[in-house]
């Protein structure tokens, strides 16, 4: 991003030409990655400030049923391109299919989940059109008509701060936003909408990549996704009290988090810290137990929608962003917890505590 | 002979600074300048390769003229060129500016010092954050680009095929490609060496190449820089983490407490939501 702010050049060119918010699909063997879904959900907004329509891309083998997903999330046109070339992600093939569509029908603002791959698309795609691309984005809004500006905002210097990132000079307006931050609609599939199909141009005998192989990571999770978080930290003491909170978490259907504090102790894998250098989530519940509330901490999580401490020191700093919380001692707490929400659910306690639906 | 560059970016370290609470501004001063992190394990790749099946690695930045102690780090790691493109002109580019530079720079050091096999970037820069000047140089340059790589598995020099594996959020991905072709590194691709004893003695006498617009005759003056960068900064604040202050539950034991919170979480539209039963 550039530094100052230009104001000489303030005067805008007529962009009458591009209309309309796009978001370009991810999916993966035809499922679809959520944030594309909830990106559909704020490009709505969007949109509909802008009195404009609300455009998807999906680009895959095999993925029809996605263009009917999308107009379930609220996209009022489809652009589909379906080809076998396309089964995998590939940078060239897949930029060469975005950039036809966008050079043909034009949209004014171009939306991708900041994922590895819509990064990698989306990074490829500005520097060709050319065009201003903002990364990772948090927070989005447009200015009405007749500057229809993108506000793209996003976390900078570590997530100390946040800037709002404008393009004036060039169409379509780009940015990268992060997944979990946005909300999809209500699926609701009895919208309906054109779908458009789009040729792909790229022949397999063009293209130098070859996808190998994919190992799934099934030991990693993307707590970005989950709805319940069971999240400890030094309050805990060790690595043997997580499987209480794994217990709290089969219970509620959720995963296990944790603090820094908590993983660079060695209790738990980073892949499951919240915050600043972890990841930022979003989920329905956050259980915070034996975690302080470092603001490292809680920039990572307090936007979800109902959030629980527990914590023995009634001054800890977590209370302040807690709807629910428990002053006392967490290892008396969290099994009384559990018990009451297997005995809720009618879930009964197996040999090893597990529950089982 | 492969030639590798790398592109570094010497960087304050932005997990330094901190926020003056009275003004909301940033509190620069006093922050160290190190090498982009990621940007030495792209170092430490290239370095690896020319270890194993020998090669010529050129490091790059693109910075004000204090980034030349980078560059020495770089060479002092073993880099065997470095080069530092500066000038006024330059600052304030945003991504798209700024890989405009890079990628002129790399085409550059190819007519300098020879046709250039595989460019090494980082995943992103601590203080730019969006890791886009590497796709952006990828493309500039028709360079085949593999981003998020945690390992270099093969670098076949005869039919110029490389493999790799990249890190996505749900897996890792293996994939095979042609020279020339960019990559950008994950720390996971490596740990990087510490300098060695005359390589730090060669650093301390070495002078990196130097370039100026002025060595550019061809560059297109309207885009490099602020006035070549399309993203603008129009406004930054702190984030105010909003205070609920919530409700506290207190039961008389921790029986009770349990059942009056499970009470206010059923309370809403949770359960229903979440399809819990009960
Ligand atoms: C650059 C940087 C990045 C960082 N990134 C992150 C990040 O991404 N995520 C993150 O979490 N942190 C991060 N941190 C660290 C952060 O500043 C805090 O140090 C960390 O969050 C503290 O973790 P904690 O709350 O688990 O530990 P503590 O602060 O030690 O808190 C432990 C809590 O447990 C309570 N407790 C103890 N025993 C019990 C008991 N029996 N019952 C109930 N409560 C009990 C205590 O009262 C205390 O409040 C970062 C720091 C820096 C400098
Ligand atoms: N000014 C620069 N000079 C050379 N390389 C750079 C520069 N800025 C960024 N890069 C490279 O591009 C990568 C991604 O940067 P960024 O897009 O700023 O996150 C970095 O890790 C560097 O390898």
């Amino acid at each position: 991003m550039a530094e100052e702010q230009v104001e000489a050049e303030d005067i805008m060119p007529d962009w009458s030409a591009f209309r309309g918010v796009l978001i370009v699909v991810e999916q993966r063997d035809g499922i679809a990655k959520q944030v594309s879904w909830q990106l559909l959900g704020e490009g709505k907004k969007l949109a509909n400030k802008l009195e404009t329509k609300l455009m998807a891309l999906v680009i895959g083998h095999e993925v029809e049923h996605l263009a009917q997903e999308a107009i379930s999330y609220g996209a009022d046109e489809v652009y589909l391109c379906d080809a076998a070339e396309l089964k995998t992600y590939r940078t060239r093939p897949y930029s060469r299919v975005c950039l036809k569509m966008i050079h043909e029908f034009k949209p004014e603002i171009v939306l991708f989940g900041a994922t590895a791959t819509g990064r990698d698309l989306a990074g490829a795609i500005a520097t060709h059109l050319p065009t201003g691309l903002t990364a990772d984005t948090t927070q989005l809004d447009v200015e009405e008509h007749p500057s229809r500006l993108l506000l793209a905002s996003r976390p900078a210097f570590s997530e100390k701060m946040m800037a709002t990132i404008l393009c004036k000079q060039y169409r379509p307006q780009m940015a990268t936003a992060r997944a979990g931050v946005f909300q999809a609609l209500p699926r609701d599939t009895t919208r309906q909408a054109p779908i458009k199909r789009i040729d792909n141009e790229m022949r397999e005998e063009e293209i130098a990549t070859r996808v190998m192989d994919f190992i799934r990571e099934t030991g990693t999770i993307n707590l970005e996704e989950v709805e319940v978080i069971v999240a400890g930290g030094r309050g805990l003491g060790g690595a043997e009290p997580f499987k209480m909170l794994q217990e709290l978490a089969d219970a509620l259907g959720g995963v296990v988090g944790a603090s820094r504090a908590a993983v660079d102790a060695g209790w738990i894998g980073h892949d499951h810290q919240v915050g600043q250098t972890g990841q930022t989530v979003r989920p329905r519940l956050y259980f915070a137990i034996g975690i302080s509330g470092a603001v490292q901490h809680t920039v990572g999580m307090s936007s979800s929608d109902v959030i629980v401490a527990i914590n023995k020191d009634e001054n800890a700093p977590i209370f302040q962003f807690a709807h629910y919380g428990i002053v006392g001692d967490l290892f008396k707490i969290v099994p009384a917890i559990t018990e009451a929400v297997k005995s809720k659910r009618g879930l009964f306690a197996s040999v090893g505590g597990q529950a089982h639906e | 002979m492969l030639h590798l560059v790398v592109c570094i970016k010497q960087v304050p370290d932005s997990r330094e600074i901190r926020i003056d609470p009275k003004n909301n501004t940033l509190i620069r001063q006093g922050v160290p300048s190190i090498v982009n992190f990621y940007d030495l394990h792209g170092l430490e790749e290239a370095l690896r390769i020319k270890d194993e099946q020998g090669a010529r690695v050129t490091v790059v930045t693109m910075g004000p003229p204090p980034a030349e102690k980078s560059l020495k780090e770089c060479i002092s790691l073993g880099a065997d060129e470095a080069v530092l493109v500066t000038d006024r002109g330059f600052a304030g580019a945003d991504t798209l500016a700024t890989s405009y530079v890079v990628a002129s720079t790399i085409s550059k050091i190819a007519e300098t010092w020879g046709p250039v096999d595989m460019v090494f970037c980082g995943k992103q820069t601590l203080d730019g954050d969006t890791g886009q000047v590497g796709p952006g140089v990828a493309c500039r340059l028709d360079l085949e680009q593999l981003t998020y790589v945690t390992k270099v598995v093969k670098v076949d020099e005869e039919q110029r095929r490389v493999t790799v594996h990249r890190h996505l959020e749900d897996g890792i991905e293996v994939v095979e490609t042609s020279m020339p072709l960019l990559i950008t590194a994950l720390k996971e691709l490596n740990k990087v060496r510490r300098a060695s004893l005359p390589g730090m003695i060669r650093a301390a006498r070495y002078k990196p190449t130097v370039w100026t617009t002025a060595d550019f005759p061809d560059l297109d003056k309207a885009q490099i820089g602020l006035k070549g960068s399309p993203t603008i900064v129009a406004k930054t604040w702190v984030p105010e983490i909003r205070s609920i202050n919530g409700e506290r539950i207190e039961g008389e034991n921790e029986q009770s407490t349990a059942e009056q919170l499970i009470a206010k979480l059923w309370e809403g539209e949770l359960p229903t939501r979440m399809g819990w039963t009960g």
